[in-house]
């Protein structure tokens, strides 16, 4: 059984009176340990396709199967229960509360999950020396850089032990150095064990991924375009180093 | 999300924005110590209106007084005698419920009273039998009373209250001294009286604090070698000392009393045309039991009309009307102050409400992350209530001691004899009040950001 499952899963809008299939009849199995990334240009459904999977909204139509449970019925609160124990986010912009420090905000969904208050920071410190910051934790999200910060919301996203860990645009507000380093870090997580799922639209990122599911206007493309993926020049990289060994 | 929880992020929002905190908590800090201060006002008020209304006799006690003829019997007006000496006789003699009656004959207009090289004009100069001074309270402190034998032989004696003395021979505190004029002669319109008694001083709790509190500074003043008195004319105190509240110690203070009968022969001879029946100002009658009071007037009211044979010429006045005044007038002090403090109570939940709509537009983006880390909406709705609930509680905390120095305040603007009496019980339900207005306060505005969309709100900037 896969981890996620989804079966027929449509997101419909509707504006002035029009219909836009945001999400058109997608049905897709993601395992567990899985490292997958979900490409695609910027229109093409691939926000909505995480929203659903990571429990931010709910599908208009289709079946969805999280850990065995239908949740395509669950209502509001239901989905903030789902969130807080079993998906962990990582945003573009970090998206820390920038009163809080470095620790509160680790431990903010443990307070939601009603953990109490010396567990919460023993679990805290725990996956802040897991991201390699247990020397900041009273700074404020201001007084650190963009990878920092990242990192921060990585361990934020893992400090409750999550099932599946989505992480959208996570490289796009950082340079490219610092970026890697953060890929890295995703790539770590993977090693030891735990389901990541990358949102990108950059294909050299999505190619560090073992699997890749590209998005066009709102379904999964059958074959994954090698060229968008970078996976031509990839390709041809070895093509040329093949042909230098043939000399 | 604990309570606990919510209270310290309630807190912590606080602090983030002190300032604009503190101006919301403005409104409630008004609205609690303006209720407090209210209802303290209130309960002076009623404190100094139960204080006169003893001080005059008690519910138990009630006056028969002459009154015009009504219109429907007018043509039967020579007959009519008005409350006379009779009267009184025969209420004593055929209504059982009456435990005493007093006659009273009072001189109208009030005499002019020398002394001393003096002239005073008084409140009241009546002519009484001595049981007067059990039904108005009065006691002697210097001297004695009059007897049957002084009314008997119409002897021209009389008993004055402090205020007397104060006007014609000098008030303690502005001479130094007590001065006792027992035995120095009065003289009223012209008759010389002897004095031969004089009743304590009457004042209310409040006056006889200031007074003591004065007497406690002159003698501290003296002992520290200062000499600083004031100068010049002493400035006249006005009647009562202006004071509403001591008007009926004032009243009792003025007061000069003589024989029935020396009133009768030496004072009113030939003003009246009933020569065989003594006519009165009014007769004061006190009951053997207040429940019973019904009853006595009936009795009473039947004496009467017999003996008037159907003219009502006389109005019986009950203490119960003036009771019932008070009751009044405290309900409707009561209504008003608590709707005027209801009323900025009321605002201050405005004020709240719209820092609370304010402060969720400015952190959509937070409740959005929030959210997303696994707050439920109710999580939410809870941590906006607390928030809104903290700041009330603060402004009612603050409120409670602001409304000691407003009760000061009001003290030194308004010399009043009621010193308003601050209880436990109006603190405990302002401060409640601001309770339940900090969470109607916050329930609008933490429903409106429980029910943000998640993924709306973590993309708003």
């Amino acid at each position: 059984m896969a981890l996620l499952e989804l079966r027929n899963v449509s997101k419909i809008y509707h504006l002035g009176g029009e219909e836009i299939r945001a999400l058109d009849d997608v049905t897709l199995d993601i395992e567990a340990g899985e490292f997958c990334s979900i490409i695609g240009p910027s229109g093409s459904g691939k926000s909505t396709l995480m929203h659903i999977l990571g429990c931010l909204d709910s599908p208009s139509l289709g079946t969805i199967k999280l850990d065995g449970v239908e949740i395509q019925k669950a209502s509001t609160s239901q989905l903030a229960h789902i969130r807080n124990r079993k998906i962990g986010f990582v945003f573009q912009f970090f998206n820390l509360l920038p009163k809080l420090n470095v620790v509160q905000n680790v431990e903010l969904p443990m307070i939601y999950s009603g953990i109490g208050g010396k567990e919460r920071r023993e679990r805290a410190l725990k996956a802040l020396e897991m991201v390699e910051l247990g020397n900041r934790l009273k700074n404020r999200p201001s007084q650190l850089s963009g990878g920092q910060q990242q990192r921060v919301a990585i361990a934020r996203a893992l400090v409750n032990d999550p099932k599946i860990i989505f992480a959208d645009e996570p490289t796009g507000n950082l340079d490219t150095h610092t970026g890697e380093v953060i890929l890295e870090l995703f790539r770590n997580l993977s090693r030891q064990g735990r389901t990541v799922m990358l949102v990108t639209h950059n294909p050299e990122i999505a190619a560090v991924t073992p699997r890749r599911i590209e998005i066009r206007n709102g379904k999964i493309a059958d074959k994954v375009d090698t060229r968008l993926a970078g996976l031509d020049r990839l390709a041809a990289a070895a093509a040329k180093s093949a042909a230098a060994g043939a000399h | 999300m604990g309570l606990w929880n919510a209270i310290a992020v309630g807190f912590k929002e606080i602090w983030a924005h002190k300032f604009r905190s503190l101006l919301t908590m403005l409104g409630i800090i008004l609205g609690v110590s303006s209720l407090i201060a209210m209802s303290a006002l209130v309960e002076g008020m009623e404190k100094g209106s139960r204080e006169a209304l003893v001080a005059v006799g008690g519910l138990q006690k009630f006056r028969i007084e002459s009154q015009p003829v009504p219109v429907e019997q007018r043509h039967l007006r020579d007959f009519a005698t008005g409350v006379t000496l009779g009267d009184v006789y025969a209420i004593q003699n055929n209504a059982p419920e009456v435990l005493k009656i007093s006659p009273e004959m009072r001189m109208e207009p009030s005499p002019t009273l020398s002394a001393n090289g003096k002239n005073f004009r008084t409140w009241s100069t009546a002519g009484v039998w001595p049981v007067q001074l059990e039904m108005m309270e009065h006691n002697i402190e210097h001297g004695r009373c009059f007897n049957e034998v002084d009314d008997e032989q119409a002897r021209s004696v009389c008993v004055i209250g402090t205020g007397i003395r104060d006007e014609l021979w000098g008030n303690p505190e502005e001479t130094g001294k007590e001065i006792i004029p027992l035995g120095q002669t009065l003289t009223i319109n012209g008759s010389p009286f002897t004095v031969i008694g004089m009743f304590e001083h009457y004042e209310s709790d409040q006056d006889r604090k200031t007074r003591l509190l004065r007497k406690a500074e002159e003698a501290e003043r003296l002992a520290s070698g200062l000499t600083n008195a004031p100068t010049g004319p002493k400035r006249m105190r006005g009647w009562g000392g202006n004071r509403r509240g001591g008007f009926a110690f004032w009243i009792k203070n003025n007061t000069v009393y003589v024989p029935l009968n020396t009133m009768w022969i030496k004072l009113l001879s030939g003003q009246t045309n009933t020569p065989s029946d003594k006519r009165l100002s009014e007769m004061e009658i006190k009951v053997r039991d207040v429940d019973k009071l019904e009853l006595a007037l009936s009795e009473i009211r039947n004496v009467m009309m017999v003996r008037h044979r159907g003219i009502e010429d006389f109005n019986v006045r009950t203490q119960e009307d003036w009771a019932e005044q008070i009751n009044v007038f405290i309900k409707n002090a009561r209504l008003s102050g608590g709707l005027i403090a209801g009323i900025s109570l009321l605002v201050g939940g405005i004020g709240i409400m719209n820092i609370m709509l304010a402060s969720i537009s400015e952190r959509i983006r937070e409740i959005g992350i929030r959210k997303a880390v696994g707050a439920g909406a109710l999580d939410i709705f809870v941590q906006i209530v607390v928030e809104s609930t903290v700041i009330a509680l603060i402004g009612g905390i603050a409120g409670v001691g602001t409304s000691y120095g407003l009760i000061q305040l009001i003290i030194a603007f308004t010399t009043t004899d009621n010193a308003p009496i601050v209880t436990v019980s109006s603190m405990a339900i302002a401060f409640g009040a601001s309770a339940v207005i900090g969470v109607l306060a916050g329930l609008f505005p933490a429903l409106k950001a429980a029910r943000m969309n998640v993924i709306q709100s973590l993309r708003y900037d």
